[in-house]
């Protein structure tokens, strides 16, 4: 795959502050990375600075190859990508201008612009809006309008930052559907600044953990939310268990670990002795009656309820089996189990489920 | 009362005759205060875009001082212009002292910091991220610009409505500088002064009105150019 977009050593600082350090990062053609972390992590300005609209005071910026470090390039760069903020940003004129905005400055012929207005229009599912002033758009259809533009250009590259946020819940649902459904057809190169988790498995391919300027860690959707490497980037993914234990034994990667006082089992490379933190994700806990079923899992224990959280469709269950554990439950199984708070319960997990890092405290 | 009264009477007989001399000082007037609300629009839009959109050093300290010029006294003004265009002043060899074109000057230098402060108040009163959008989108800095600043039109309009206001009635400069001279330099608000203190109330009230008349139709019209941008 060739690399779109690549950043080296980039410092960018403000008022005195670092609040970008970014030692690599590779953007690859027609991938979808996420870029996500707390708020202050400086994902937006990542995007900016991948925009070309800052400029870094350190460091190496290249897209498709070449270096971008003059004014000259920067503003070349910037017609072949684009950004959509946080807010729709719309001008004051009609959704068609709005959307013919970009096309004009980049020079394309009438015939082009009609052309990809009308595709952007019927993509975005807005060409009744053609005509109505931006000003007088609903929160939603702003929003498509402002994506409506960024691909009307036809971009190399389009940087989304938080394109979502501040959406009630259906119009958030279909958006998302409309746009990877979009990104996948035109496989154009993306790169969103998220904050949600459940839109970063549904849109990305691969995810950068940001932290304070810099990157925590990264690699594909998978790797970082079924392997993090740090508290942190678990705790960020919704890897609700972290637990701090010790490896007891080892047999040829078979562990048993201590936790607590209890012995679970896992999979994996350290030695006897080694501090390390086991993370259980929500969906690996299965939660079963006490009276015990057939469980091909490693790991059962006996659990109290502690808490029951209804969540949109689920139950958050926090558990008490000798160390902390939460799981998920579907409401019918909640009710068929009869469980309430202070009730037992029994809690299997695979040992192959248990994503293992290391200690050093 | 009665002479307020008598003074409307004379108004509408002056407004209705076309008193020619009374027409010529409203026709004065409004060059005159036409004139230079146009050049501290150009002056005052463009400074205030480029204050708003960069920063520097002592950008507050320039900011104060141009919030500080919206309440510029004419009456300073008039004394500096009058300093400066004087036969033995830095710029007396214009030779322009008590001629419209030294009204035209103060006024403009008395209108030009409130339409300055205000375009500069509506151009950061933009969405931060908006410029950024615009250049993402393609636009050089000269497009970034038009386009911030023809998305602060209605807060333009007041300016003009705002810098309209603040020549139209001011006395002071225009006194000083353009002396009164009739037929020549003699504008409503001068009119009104010498009228007063004449005492022929009756002319006084009717130039004050003719006056007031004058500035409520040129912001009827502005007013309406700008509440038509905001229903689009």
């Amino acid at each position: 795959m060739n690399p779109v977009l690549t950043i080296q050593n980039l410092i960018l600082r403000r008022g005195g502050i670092t609040v970008l350090d970014i030692s690599e990062l590779t953007v690859e053609e027609g991938r979808i990375l996420a870029l996500i972390g707390p708020n202050g992590a400086g994902k937006s300005t990542l995007l900016l600075t991948m925009a070309g609209l800052l400029k870094p005071d350190q460091g190496k910026l290249y897209y498709k190859g070449s270096p971008v470090d003059t004014n000259a390039r920067r503003a070349h760069m910037r017609r072949s990508v684009s950004v959509v903020f946080q807010e729709p940003l719309l001008i004051n004129t009609s959704v068609y201008n709005n959307i013919a905005l970009g096309l004009k400055f980049r020079h394309f012929s009438k015939d082009e612009i009609k052309k990809n207005v009308d595709a952007a229009l019927d993509y975005f599912g807005i060409s009744s809006l053609a005509k109505r002033s931006a000003k007088t758009l609903s929160g939603g259809e702003a929003r498509r309008v402002s994506l409506a533009r960024a691909f009307a250009l036809k971009p190399e590259l389009i940087l989304m930052d938080e394109a979502f946020s501040s959406l009630d819940p259906p119009t958030r649902e279909a958006l998302i559907d409309d746009l990877r459904h979009i990104l996948k057809e035109t496989e154009i190169t993306a790169v969103l600044a998220l904050h949600d988790r459940e839109e970063t498995l549904r849109l990305a391919q691969d995810v950068v953990v940001m932290a304070e300027g810099k990157i925590i860690q990264s690699g594909t959707t998978s790797q970082i939310f079924s392997h993090p490497e740090s508290e942190f980037v678990a705790n960020f993914v919704g890897t609700e268990t972290i637990l701090a234990g010790v490896v007891e034994t080892n047999k040829e990667g078979h562990l048993e670990i201590s936790i607590n006082g209890k012995i679970i089992e896992a999979v994996g490379n350290f030695s006897a002795g080694d501090k390390i933190y086991c993370c259980l994700r929500p969906e690996i806990i299965t939660v079963s009656p006490v009276t015990p079923g057939i469980s091909s899992a490693r790991n059962v224990l006996e659990a109290k309820v502690l808490k029951i959280v209804r969540q949109a469709y689920l139950y958050k269950v926090f558990l008490d089996c000798g160390f902390p554990l939460v799981a998920y439950i579907t409401i019918p199984s909640c009710d068929d189990l009869g469980m309430c708070e202070h009730s037992f319960v029994a809690v299997s997990f695979k040992a192959t489920a248990v994503h293992l890092m290391k200690r050093n405290k | 009362m009665e002479l307020i009264v008598q003074g409307i009477i004379k108004a509408f007989e002056l407004l209705i005759s076309f008193d020619p001399e009374v027409m010529g000082i409203t026709w004065l007037s409004l060059k005159i205060s036409g004139t230079a609300t146009f050049i501290s629009l150009f002056i005052g839009v463009s400074t205030g875009t480029i204050v708003a959109l960069t920063n520097f050093p002592g950008k507050k300290l320039v900011i104060s001082l141009i919030n500080t010029g919206m309440g510029l006294p004419p009456v300073v003004v008039g004394l500096f212009v009058t300093i400066l265009i004087w036969r033995n002043g830095p710029l007396g060899f214009l030779d322009i002292l008590y001629t419209p074109y030294a009204m035209i000057i103060a006024q403009a230098i008395i209108a030009t910091p409130i339409v300055m402060g205000i375009s500069l108040a509506a151009i950061q009163n933009l969405p931060p991220n908006l410029r950024l959008q615009i250049l993402s989108l393609g636009a050089s800095r000269l497009q970034m610009v038009w386009i911030l600043v023809k998305e602060s039109k209605l807060p333009l309009l007041a300016a003009v409505m705002a810098g309209f206001g603040g020549v139209i009635s001011e006395v002071g400069a225009s006194i000083m500088v353009g002396g009164n001279i009739k037929g020549y330099s003699r504008v409503l608000t001068t009119a009104t002064v010498m009228e007063t203190g004449k005492g022929n109330f009756d002319v006084a009230i009717a130039l004050g009105i003719i006056l007031l008349l004058l500035a409520f139709l040129v912001n009827l019209f502005l007013t309406q150019v700008q509440q038509r941008q905001q229903q689009r």
